[in-house]
């Protein structure tokens, strides 16, 4: 069958299964924006080209479907770099199609050229060049292989304007649809380990049963191994604590007796302490993260690891393991299972946890997640809406967030109760990822309630992409936490630069919220009294065919808390000033 | 140079536009030193290889190896022991050579089993080709001469016959092998 570039293409892209795109057209990539008319695949029009990219992210995060972006050559294509480098960090599956300027002007700095697989190659897990039209159908195939499997990440694919133009001779080609194996002798530089060495897991199903403090540090490696299931059977089997790095939030059920929730910077007390005094850690699919390790020579000064991650390089690049287990989460949890039971079948004593867990939970009692009542003359408390969200949303609601104090609150404040329902930016920090990523996750599964909970400072980044939503219907629902400032920044002004704020402050009322949102298209409100909160949260849940901005004015001066200053030890852990114990007192190992 | 901070590692890639801007790529990114570098095609034309010496005090060995072989275009890492390899270097110097110094230099040459390759009144252009040791005390002894130009190819190395290819070894003591 003779096709041209253009239409073989999205013919490549329906064989994969796409059902949606992401998308802008300009100049370079025309002439595939043609053939889209007659596919079935739906394309949604972003108003920039980094929303394409973010939706593209949402989408796969809550679906584990790779998700697909298109943009033209040049603007089009930097624009699209910020999401692609956020995949990247995060080991996101994404397939970004950008045009490029026809294969004979490559080279000349012709009008919207930009050497676009130059730029991505250390934000991406590979990047091709189309150099002929015939290669198109492989080319695409291999993208999704390489984006899907091992360590998922974001592949993009460069495609001169030549060789998709069906009024140019380039564009020729005879269709074809290339077998596993062909993909494979394709990529013979391309092959994951999958599955675990069985004398490792062995070997750490034996550490596993002598350990007296034993943590599990799940990281987001569980949810691209869809791994949360297996994980549950290991924690359930002996007792075992979960802590849940940000990239884990829902990986363990925050209300399971076993989850101590998150750790790291602004963890809760009691996980990042569980980590410090351990002599374990069961390390599945997480990285090590300085957000998480704090100053590394100080972090788990007292614990062996088990690292098991399907990437080789992620083990030993920050702590040399006990035990290095390389291959897919899932696979090797099962298999660890399976060999703790034969162990314990053989005789083995099950590990005594009672001491481990009465410390757990001492320090549970004493340093819980808290935040102080709301006093006359503040601001709503952050923390209070983001519960009321929570009440008030069914267990099945996903929640994107942006970068930033609303970030941290939203992971500590929100009940996670199922995998997949919690999409946010945790490596490259991307302040503006929650609006473009709502709404690819509500267009991965619109029967289900999204809420973006978002700052003032992000939501001004990618505001517009609510226009997005308004026009293709795609109903999300926006919390903006307004406390007028960047409030992460002003926070590390106030307690490291002697409350010297510089280049913080964006005011509360410049842009009106609720006239920009319903500018939009969007439903809006606006909530200053807490008397208001759970009236308009259900008055915003009741909306199903627009989307809505619920703006809350927040209090400017309320900070995260647990903190570990950065580049400080986590045994520094700095809880809330009202929890902070007088000095002698047997909490005193918390400071302030 | 000395063999301790110095780890050669011979890199089979496909030969494709833009493999080796990749692999220099991610040294620059990752910030691991390159201390020398040679590429050329296999004589199978599908494939490169790229003989790599670095600077392994920038970063553990085993964590340079890991990330190269995350590249989707390398195909095989082989980290070559000096001590079961082949290793060899080119060297071009124009030196300083009066006619009076002349015969010095060419003598020079000569011990060495360089060859030289022009002449002038000013000087000499000689070249060597050697294992990079030898190399390096060549250049030593020119330089008194004064040296005008030097370039050298960087080392090429390929397994001894008689013994098995090394397999990668982790050379760091932070560093832990892949299972």
């Amino acid at each position: 069958m003779q096709l041209n570039g253009g239409q073989a293409l999205i013919k490549a892209l329906e064989m994969e299964g796409v059902e949606v795109i992401f998308g802008l057209p300009g100049g370079a990539i025309l002439p595939v924006y043609d053939p889209i008319i007659d596919s079935p695949i739906r394309h949604i029009l972003v108003r920039h080209e980094q929303g394409a990219g973010h939706m593209a992210e949402g989408y796969a995060h809550v679906t584990g479907k790779p998700g697909v972006a298109m943009v033209t050559s040049g603007p089009g294509a930097t624009n699209i770099v910020t999401p692609l480098a956020n995949a990247f960090m995060d080991s996101v599956p994404m397939v970004c199609i950008t045009g490029q300027v026809p294969s004979a002007a490559i080279g000349s700095d012709a009008f919207q050229e930009a050497d676009i697989t130059g730029i991505t190659q250390s934000v991406t897990k590979h990047n091709f060049l189309v150099t002929s039209a015939q290669d198109i159908p492989r080319v695409i195939r291999e993208a999704f292989h390489i984006a899907t499997t091992g360590r998922p990440g974001p592949v993009l694919v460069d495609i001169p304007k030549d060789m998709v133009d069906p009024n140019h001779p380039n564009s020729a080609m005879e269709w074809y649809w290339p077998t596993d194996a062909e993909v494979a002798a394709g990529l013979p530089g391309y092959k994951p380990t999958v599955t675990g060495h069985p004398r490792k897991i062995k070997e750490a199903a034996e550490l596993i049963l002598a350990a007296e403090r034993p943590v599990i540090y799940a990281g987001g490696g569980i949810l691209k191994a869809r791994a949360a299931e297996s994980l549950r059977e290991l924690a359930e089997l002996l007792d075992l604590p979960v802590v849940t790095t940000l990239m884990a939030r829902g990986a363990f059920p925050d209300d399971h007796r076993l989850c101590l929730g998150m750790p790291g910077m602004h963890g809760n007390y009691t996980a990042i302490m569980s980590m410090q005094e351990s002599d374990l850690l069961i390390a599945l699919g997480s990285r090590f993260d300085d957000r998480v390790t704090g100053r590394q020579a100080d972090f788990a000064p007292l614990a062996k690891v088990i690292h098991a991650d399907i990437d080789p390089a992620e083990l030993g690049k920050v702590r040399t393991p006990d035990v290095p287990i390389v291959g897919d989460c899932d696979k090797i949890i099962t298999e660890l299972v399976a060999a703790v039971r034969a162990l314990l079948d053989g005789g083995a004593a099950r590990p005594d946890l009672t001491s481990w867990w009465s410390t757990l939970s001492g320090w549970q009692e004493r340093y819980p997640l808290a935040y102080e009542p709301q006093q006359e003359g503040e601001g709503l408390k952050p923390q209070a809406i983001i519960e009321a969200l929570c009440d008030a949303a069914p267990e099945d609601c996903i929640v994107a967030s942006g970068v930033g104090q609303h970030q941290m609150w939203a992971s500590q404040f929100w009940k996670f109760r199922h995998p997949y329902t919690w999409v946010n930016s945790g490596g490259l920090g991307t302040m503006g990822f929650s609006v473009p990523a709502a709404i690819g996750a509500k267009v991965g599964h619109p029967e289900r309630m999204v809420w973006a909970i978002d700052g003032d400072g992000c939501f001004q980044m990618t505001a517009q992409e609510l226009v997005t939503a308004a026009a293709e219907r795609i109903p999300v629902k926006i919390a903006i936490l307004n406390n007028a400032y960047l409030g992460m920044v002003r926070q590390w002004q106030e307690m490291f630069y002697d409350e010297r704020y510089s280049e913080v402050y964006l005011s509360p009322d410049l842009p009106d919220y609720v006239k920009w949102a319903e500018a939009m298209g969007c439903v809006a409100f606006r909530v200053e009294h807490p008397d208001d909160v759970a009236a308009v949260i259900e008055k915003a849940n009741a909306i199903d065919d627009r989307p809505v901005v619920v703006e809350f004015r927040t209090d400017v001066a309320e900070k995260v808390f647990p903190m570990v200053p950065a580049g400080q030890s986590n045994s520094d852990v700095r809880v809330a000033p009202f929890q902070v114990r007088p000095a002698g007192d047997e909490a005193g190992e918390a400071q302030q | 140079m000395s063999t301790v901070r110095h780890h050669t590692l011979s890199v089979l890639v496909e030969n494709r536009a833009g493999v080796l801007a990749r692999v220099v790529n991610l040294f620059s990114r990752r910030a691991y030193n390159i201390y020398s570098l040679a590429v050329a095609p296999t004589d199978d034309e599908r494939f490169s290889r790229i003989t790599i010496v670095v600077d392994v005090e920038s970063a553990p060995l085993e964590q340079i190896v890991k990330q190269l072989n995350k590249l989707i275009n390398v195909v095989k890492i082989t980290e070559l022991d000096p001590r079961a390899a082949v290793e060899r270097e080119l060297l071009l110097a124009t030196v300083n050579a009066s006619v009076a110094e002349r015969p010095q230099v060419a003598e020079l040459t000569r011990i060495f089993e360089g060859k030289i390759v022009a002449v002038s009144n000013e000087a000499l252009t000689v070249s060597l080709e050697g294992h990079p040791n030898k190399i390096d005390d060549f250049e030593d002894l020119l330089r008194p001469f004064g040296i005008v130009q030097l370039q050298r190819t960087g080392r090429v190395a390929l397994p001894k016959l008689d013994r098995e290819p090394t397999r990668l070894t982790p050379v760091s003591s932070t560093g832990t092998r892949a299972s």
